[in-house]
């Protein structure tokens, strides 16, 4: 019985997911997506096919997780790359429909004329009275100004024979009412649309812009034409003169030259990449000399205590890294922090941790060495265990020290089964964001660089910063630099696939 | 062992003590220092590193608590740190549970069925995992500004989206269980089978109850990656109130405004249960993973 309830739910829960799915399908539709609806509905078709049929039972289990992966990783991935094609930034936000539409919203107040407007309630809705200079007096129905929607609304002339308007409402209630009153256009008798330009006032408002069959839009006011550019996607003037807003158009390999032959671009951006590659390599370098030897030590059976140390030593891994660059932000701090104070006192050193480039370099690698090493240690500890204990044994007899041990044993054991390991994490240092992000945010600032660039910005965090923060949000240059990192990693990653390969036929 | 010793030994793990012991303080610096700062009154280091009089006046405000200062003043918590630390218990949980769903079922398809391309999805997974998400936060900043357009609570600056976001890396919680589930022996199944369950119950009710330490420790490590997550939540969070706490708590370090005594309390209150949650998760993990289908 249970179990028959059980099925019944999960039938109905398709259901309803599916209904949603079609609804949403429809919205999208309805905002004039229509790949975007197209793709819905095919995702909607594939899932129930999967469901409905027994051939493709498996996939009814590898469906959501699939979809979740491809949405949410692969399908950004892929977008990334579109993005870098484009001038999508934040001067060139909109499609070109919702720019042009933009436009087109665009209305200019007619000269000359203006209505007294006096608002008057009529139960519990209101009406609106128009008054022009030479007397005439226009009233719409009863409104009732609760929802901040765009209204469009006729009015009439006012008639003696009509009941008379109640009172005027006052100040407060206009005030109250006024956000709503904003979006109300009245047509007059005349056809002049009229709306709210000030408290007590509505002039007549005309469109600004009246398309033409071309694509062109005509300025209504004085008489010039603007044209939409799908080279630079901006509307322009007849002088050439690009209007906001702009929209998104292709613009081929564009930024891709920039960021290569543009030497405002590529001269910060072959910096930052040396810096990159530098950081990653010394911040493997250093985790993994002070991991494996800390490794050895936790090895070393005549050395009492080990549990115990190995819990400290651990304990940089367990607390969030969030938490422990920022605490290291702090304690590196120049006036404020407690390493000066200490250096100060012993040494009477202060340091500019973050406004010298090097030293700010030097910080860097003392902050993720101190965050890497318990990874690394574990790693070790782990092969070290492998390694046959009679090779010492071996050694010891031949009377051979900890050194040799060390050099001739240890290492050349431990290089090849870590090595894939040390790429893994050199891959992963390589785009560390949330470590220079949270420490030093890519500053100390390069001083003769045309856009903000930092000594100490990796690729990822100053991609970051052309996408989100300064610089005028150029999503399509972050998009096409991501790209080329992107290539990056993944030539890294297919070199690690090789040798972990080479590893496994080789262990075989 | 029978390893011949001379007599630098007894120097050398003497030796070997010092160093570690020097080294862990070296280590320990860091933990030590943000708890004194903690105790410490005032947002600046006055000059002693050892607080000559302790003050819970950072706790106070931490815990969202007013407190009267020395000059009368009536202090008011500056940033809402608790519900920060509620956030991200909600979005870790939630996009844990939701991971934890999605990777079950995928790894149980690609532990016990056969279909085409099997090898070559399971390895494009892995491959696509590699790829840090740093890298395409302009396009999911762009999907989720969609997507609010359509479904408001999962746009921009809410926590459905969030979690959304975080659904997407489960490869690595996929290979993980898979391993698992390839310990247990098919055989127990497939006598469910036998006696007349379809595939879908013998998953449910025979291989899920047996790979329970597993899903709790895929639960425990997707819950600490969503707790740590900064990238993505720092692009799609804007509101103060809607921030997780990795996102938020860097607030308290701003160049103008440096509350550096604040935020040692806030470290220890967010950072201290997350770390307890990894310990236990790196226990279990060791344990959980020797612990096979077949006991006794």
């Amino acid at each position: 019985m249970a179990r028959k309830l059980e099925h019944w739910i999960l039938l109905l829960a398709a259901g309803l997911t599916l209904l949603a799915g079609l609804f949403l399908t429809f919205k999208m539709y309805a905002a004039g997506q229509p790949l975007l609806a197209t793709v819905c509905l095919a995702t909607l078709g594939l899932a129930t096919y999967i469901y409905s049929t027994g051939r493709a039972y498996a996939f009814r289990y590898l469906f959501p997780g699939l979809l979740a992966v491809v949405v949410f990783v692969l399908f950004p991935l892929a977008y990334t790359f579109t993005i870098g094609f484009t001038n999508y930034s934040s001067k060139n936000l909109l499609s070109p429909e919702r720019a042009k539409q933009y436009f087109l919203d665009e209305t200019y107040v007619v000269d000359g004329e203006s209505y007294a407007f006096t608002l008057h309630s009529d139960g519990a809705a209101y009406r609106i009275r128009l008054e022009n200079e030479n007397g005439d007096v226009f009233v719409t129905d009863a409104l009732a100004l609760k929802q901040a929607t765009p209204l469009s609304v006729p009015a009439h002339r006012l008639e003696a024979a009509e009941a008379p308007l109640s009172e005027p409402a006052d100040t407060k209630t206009l005030i109250q009412n006024l956000k709503v009153l904003k979006l109300v256009s009245v047509t007059l008798p005349s056809g002049l649309v009229a709306s709210a330009s000030g408290l007590r006032e509505f002039a007549p408002v005309r469109k600004l812009y009246q398309p033409l069959a071309n694509g062109e839009l005509k300025n209504q006011q004085d008489g010039s034409i603007i044209k939409p550019n799908f080279e630079t996607g901006f509307y322009e003037t007849a002088a050439g003169e690009p209007l906001q807003p702009g929209f998104k158009v292709g613009i081929g390999w564009a930024n891709f030259k920039r960021i290569f032959t543009d030497s405002s671009f590529s001269e910060p951006f072959l910096r930052i990449f040396g810096w990159t590659v530098v950081f990653a390599g010394l911040t493997v370098l250093f985790a993994f000399s002070v991991g494996i030897v800390l490794a050895v030590l936790m090895s070393w059976e005549a050395l009492r205590f080990r549990k115990l140390y190995s819990i400290f030593l651990f304990l940089p891994y367990a607390v969030p890294a969030f938490i422990s660059i920022l605490v290291f932000k702090g304690l590196f701090s120049e006036n404020a922090g407690e390493i000066n104070l200490i250096l100060q006192s012993l040494f009477g050193i202060k340091p500019n941790w973050f406004t010298d480039p090097f030293l700010a370099k030097v910080m860097i690698l003392i902050v993720n060495t101190w965050l890497g090493f318990p990874y690394m240690m574990l790693l070790s500890m782990g092969l070290i265990k492998a390694i046959p204990a009679d090779l010492y044994e071996a050694s010891a007899i031949a009377g051979a020290g900890p050194f040799t041990n060390f050099f001739k044993i240890t290492l050349p054991l431990i290089v090849k089964p870590i090595t894939p390991l040390l790429i893994a994490a050199f891959a992963f240092n390589f785009n560390n964001f949330v470590l220079i992000a949270l420490l030093t945010n890519g500053r100390p600032d390069f001083l003769d660089t045309a856009v903000p660039a930092g000594t100490t910005d990796l690729l990822v965090s100053y991609t970051y910063r052309i996408a989100f923060q300064d610089s005028g949000q150029d999503f399509g240059l972050a998009a096409a630099i991501s790209t080329v990192v992107f290539l990056m990693v993944a030539f890294l990653s297919i070199i690690n696939l090789r040798l972990t390969k080479v590893n496994q036929t080789e262990t075989r | 062992m029978a390893v011949v010793l001379d007599k630098s030994h007894r120097w050398r793990v003497v030796a070997a003590h010092l160093g570690l012991i020097c080294f862990i303080a070296l280590i320990m610096f860091p933990f030590l220092m943000i708890l004194l700062i903690s105790l410490r009154p005032g947002n600046f280091s006055t000059g002693d590193l050892i607080p000559s009089q302790i003050s819970l006046e950072h706790w106070k405000l931490v815990l969202g608590i007013p407190y009267q200062a020395a000059d009368g003043r009536l202090v008011e918590p500056e940033f809402p740190v608790l519900l920060w630390l509620w956030n991200s218990i909600k979005v870790a949980a939630l996009s844990g549970l939701i991971g934890l769903l999605l990777s079950t079922t995928c790894a149980y398809a690609f532990a016990r069925m056969r279909f085409a391309f099997k090898a070559q999805l399971i390895n494009s997974l892995m491959l696509v995992q590699m790829f840090p998400t740093v890298l395409a936060l302009v396009a999911i900043y762009a999907i989720f500004d969609q997507i609010g357009g359509y479904v408001p609570w999962l746009g921009l600056d809410t926590h459905g989206g969030l979690i959304l976001a975080y659904t997407g890396g489960i490869a690595l919680h996929i290979w993980t269980i898979k391993g698992y589930f390839d310990t247990i022996p098919v055989e127990i199944e497939e006598a469910a089978k036998v006696d007349g369950a379809t595939p879908f119950q013998a998953f449910r009710y025979v291989l899920l109850p047996m790979a329970v330490p597993i899903l709790m420790v895929v639960f425990l490590l997707a819950f600490i990656q969503g707790v740590n997550e900064y990238p993505i939540a720092s692009v799609l969070l804007k509101q103060q109130d809607q921030l997780t706490i990795a996102v938020g708590i860097k607030m308290f370090l701003y160049e103008q405004k440096y509350f550096w005594g604040d935020f040692a309390a806030a470290a220890i209150l967010s950072g201290l249960p997350i770390s307890i949650v990894f310990l236990l998760a790196q226990r279990w993990m060791t344990s959980g993973l020797t612990a096979g289908g077949v006991k006794g």
